[in-house]
C-alpha cells in the first residue's frame, strides 16, 4: 500500500509538468480559437535561448529577462505574419499552419543556438526527500510549487486585471469583443506572449530535467492528452488533466508494464484519453459545442 | 486554343460522368500512361528510378491514402504512418508464413489489414470530433510502433524489428531491378488512383464531402454518418498500407518500425496540405516536391563555397522551408498547388483570349 501511494504520488507530481506545457495550450485555445502544436516548439526555443544565453556569462534574471523578451518578440511576430493573415479561416487550418510553425521555430532555434545538448541547473537537487513515510523528488516539490505559483499568478491576471477582462471577453465571444471595442489582434499577441512566457517556465523545468535538446519539443506528445482529458478551454481542466495523467502512466507502468514488456509510457496516456473522451466527448471540463445547421 | 471543348457534347449521362469528360484529358492521360509505362523504365537511369521516382509514386499514393480521410472526409489524422507500418508488417508476415501466395494478393491482403486497423482506430469518430480525434489517430500511431519493436513475432525475432523485402516475383518475373520495382508501384499507384478518382465522384465521395462540410447537416438530411465515417477510414487505411508495403519492399528493401514514426506522418500530412486538401492530383503535385525539395535545396547549398553551410544547418535550413513553405501556402493558396494546376488549365482553355 505504501508503495501505491509512493507511486501515485510521484505520478501525480510528474502530472504537474505535463500540465504545464498544456495550460500554454488553454490560453492561446481560448483566446484565439488556435489548437498551437508549436507549444512544443516555443517550449524548446524558450529553453534553448535560455541556456545559451546563461552560456554565454549573462546572469540567471538577466537571461531569463532577455529570453522573456525574445518571446514577447515572437509572440508579435506571430501575431502578425501569421494569425493576422489567417483570421476567419477554419480551425483545421490554423492547426496546420502553426505545425508549419513548428518546424520552423524549432528550425531556427537549432540553426541559431546549435543542436548538442545542454545541462541546465536550476540549483534544485534531484534528490529524494523523505515526507511522511514516502520518498519524494525534491525536483518534482519544486515543479509542482512553480506550477502553482504560476496557475495563481495566471488567474490573478484573467480574473483581477483590466486586461484579463478584455481576454475573458474575446474568450467568451470574439466577435461580441471587437464590437465593444477590444483590440483582438493586441490580445492575440498578448496571449501568445503570456504562452511564451508559460513556455518559458515549463521549458527551465524539463530543460533541467531532461537536459536541453530537440527532444523538448516533443513534450507537446505528452501535454496532448492531458489537454484532451482536460478539454481545450479550461485551465483546471489542465491541471487535472494533467494529475490524471501522470498518475496513470506511473501506474500503468509499475503495475501493467511488467505484463506487456514495458515502454508503454508513449502510448498510455493516449489510450487513457480515449477512455475519457468515449465517456466525455468534450473533455471534463471542455465547453460542449452547440451545433445548429 | 489547343484546349477547346467546343463540340463535345455528352450525349447520355454516362458519358457526362465518365472520369475525364475533356478528349483532351482523356489524350494526356493515355500519352501519360505511356509514357511512365513504357518510356521511363527504358531511359530512366537507376538513380532516378530508385532515389526520385520510387518514393516520388509511394508518396503520392500515400497522400492519396490520407486525402481521402482528411480532405474529402474531412477526418483529421496523424497517424498515416501507423497504418503504412501495419500494411508492411502484414505483407511480410504473409509472404513469410503462407507459402505459395502471390506477392500482389500479399500486398493487398497488407492493405487489408491495414484497412482494419484503420477502422479499429476510427471507431471513436463516431463519438468525438475535431481535434479531439487526434488522439485516436496518435494512439494508432504510437501503439503500433511499440507493437512491433516489442513483439518480435512480427518482425521473424529479427534483432530491432526490422523486416526485408520478400522475393518480389510475379508469374515468374524477377521485378527486384530498379525498372521492375518501379513498375510495380507504378501499377499500384494507377490501380488505386483510378479507384479513388471513381469514388470520390459516386454517392461516397458526396457523402464524404457532405461529412467533412458539417457533419450535423449530412446527419440532418439522411447521410448514415457511422457508415460513411467508417468507410472512409477503411479506404484510406487499405490505400495508405498498400503505400506502406510498397515503401518497405519497393523503395527501402528493409525497413524497421522506426522507419513509420510520426515524422513520417508528418510528411504525408505536409504532401496533402501543399497539394491540395480535397483533390486527386495534389497528391502526385504535393509528393513531387517534397521529395524534390531536399534534393534542390542540397543542390542550391552546393553551389555556395564549402564550409558555409554544414549538414547540420542544411537540415534546420529545410525544416524552416518546409514551415514556411507550409504557412505561406495556407495563407495564399489554402487549395495548394492543385488550385494552381486548375488555374493553368483555366488559362490554357481560353488561351490565348483572356476570357
Amino acid at each position: 500500500m505504501d508503495f501505491f501511494l509512493e507511486v501515485l504520488t510521484g505520478g501525480l507530481l510528474a502530472g504537474v509538468m505535463y500540465s504545464l506545457v498544456a495550460i500554454g495550450f488553454v490560453l492561446i485555445y481560448k483566446a484565439s480559437g488556435v489548437f498551437n502544436f508549436a507549444q512544443g516548439a516555443m517550449v524548446l526555443f524558450a529553453a534553448l535561448t535560455f541556456v545559451s544565453l546563461v552560456e554565454r556569462g549573462v546572469p540567471f534574471w538577466g537571461a531569463f529577462a532577455l529570453t522573456l523578451a525574445a518571446m514577447v518578440a515572437l509572440a508579435l511576430l506571430i501575431e502578425r505574419a501569421v494569425l493576422r493573415p489567417l483570421v476567419n479561416r477554419s480551425p483545421i487550418t490554423l492547426f496546420m499552419a502553426t505545425l508549419g510553425l513548428s518546424y520552423v521555430i524549432e528550425g531556427a532555434a537549432q540553426a541559431l543556438w546549435g543542436a548538442q545538448v545542454h545541462g541546465l541547473d536550476l540549483g534544485i537537487a534531484d534528490e529524494p526527500l523523505e515526507l511522511g513515510g514516502m520518498l519524494l523528488s525534491q525536483f518534482d516539490l519544486f515543479a509542482a510549487g512553480t506550477a502553482a505559483l504560476l496557475v495563481a499568478l495566471l488567474s490573478f491576471l484573467f480574473n483581477r486585471t483590466r486586461l484579463g477582462l478584455s481576454l475573458r471577453a474575446v474568450a467568451d465571444d470574439a466577435l461580441g469583443a471587437l464590437a465593444v471595442g477590444i483590440r483582438l489582434p493586441r490580445i492575440w499577441a498578448v496571449v501568445w506572449a503570456v504562452a511564451g512566457f508559460v513556455g518559458l517556465v515549463a521549458g527551465l523545468l524539463w530543460g533541467a530535467r531532461l537536459g536541453v535538446q530537440f527532444s523538448l519539443s516533443l513534450v507537446v506528445l505528452k501535454a496532448l492528452p492531458v489537454l484532451i482529458i482536460g478539454g481545450f478551454t479550461s485551465m483546471t481542466g489542465a491541471i487535472v488533466g494533467g494529475l490524471i495523467v501522470g498518475a496513470g502512466e506511473k501506474l500503468a507502468e509499475v503495475y501493467l508494464g511488467p505484463l506487456v514488456g514495458g515502454g508503454i509510457e508513449n502510448w498510455f496516456p493516449y489510450a487513457l484519453a480515449l477512455l475519457f473522451l468515449l465517456v466525455r466527448p468534450a473533455g471534463l471540463f471542455g465547453e460542449r459545442a452547440i451545433e445548429r445547421v | 486554343m489547343f484546349y477547346t471543348e467546343a463540340g463535345q457534347f455528352s450525349g447520355h449521362y454516362r458519358a457526362d460522368r465518365r472520369l475525364f469528360r475533356l478528349r483532351q484529358d482523356r489524350y494526356a492521360l493515355y500519352a501519360l500512361l505511356l509514357f511512365a509505362f513504357a518510356v521511363v523504365p527504358a531511359i530512366g537511369s537507376d538513380y532516378w528510378l530508385n532515389a526520385i521516382l520510387i518514393p516520388f509514386l509511394v508518396l503520392s499514393l500515400a497522400g492519396l491514402g490520407l486525402n481521402l480521410l482528411t480532405g474529402y472526409a474531412g477526418q483529421l489524422s496523424l497517424g498515416s504512418a501507423a497504418f503504412m507500418a501495419v500494411g508492411a508488417f502484414a505483407t511480410y508476415n504473409l509472404a513469410l508464413r503462407v507459402p505459395g501466395l502471390p506477392l500482389l494478393v500479399g500486398i493487398a491482403l497488407g492493405g487489408v489489414f491495414a484497412a482494419a486497423a484503420s477502422v479499429l482506430f476510427g471507431l471513436p469518430s463516431l463519438r468525438i470530433k475535431g481535434f479531439y480525434l487526434l488522439v485516436s489517430t496518435l494512439a494508432a500511431q504510437f501503439f503500433v510502433q511499440w507493437l512491433f519493436t516489442k513483439v518480435s513475432w512480427f518482425s521473424n525475432d529479427s534483432a530491432s524489428g526490422v523486416i526485408t523485402a520478400p522475393p518480389l516475383r510475379i508469374a515468374g518475373h524477377d521485378l527486384s531491378n530498379p525498372a521492375g520495382r518501379y513498375l510495380l508501384t507504378l501499377g499500384f499507384v494507377v490501380a488505386l488512383t483510378l479507384l479513388a478518382r471513381n469514388v470520390v465522384k459516386s454517392e461516397l465521395g458526396r457523402n464524404w464531402m457532405a461529412v467533412r462540410d458539417m457533419d450535423t447537416a449530412a446527419a440532418v438530411i439522411g447521410i448514415p454518418l457511422a457508415r460513411t465515417k467508417l468507410l472512409a477510414f477503411a479506404l484510406s487505411g487499405f490505400i495508405l498500407g498498400v503505400a506502406g508495403a510498397l515503401w518497405a519492399f519497393t523503395y527501402l528493401g528493409t525497413v524497421e518500425p522506426h522507419g513509420f514514426d510520426l515524422s513520417r506522418s508528418f510528411q504525408v500530412l505536409f504532401i496533402i496540405i501543399i497539394g491540395g486538401l480535397g483533390s486527386i492530383a495534389g497528391n502526385f503535385l504535393g509528393a513531387a516536391f517534397i521529395v524534390l525539395l531536399p534534393i534542390g535545396l542540397s543542390l542550391l547549398s552546393g553551389l555556395l563555397p564549402p564550409g558555409v553551410i554544414d549538414a547540420g544547418q542544411l537540415e534546420n535550413l529545410q525544416k524552416i522551408v518546409f514551415g514556411l513553405l507550409i504557412i505561406g501556402f495556407l495563407i495564399k493558396e489554402p487549395e495548394g498547388l492543385a488550385r494552381l494546376w486548375q488555374q493553368l488549365r483555366e488559362r490554357a482553355r481560353v488561351w490565348p483570349l483572356r476570357y
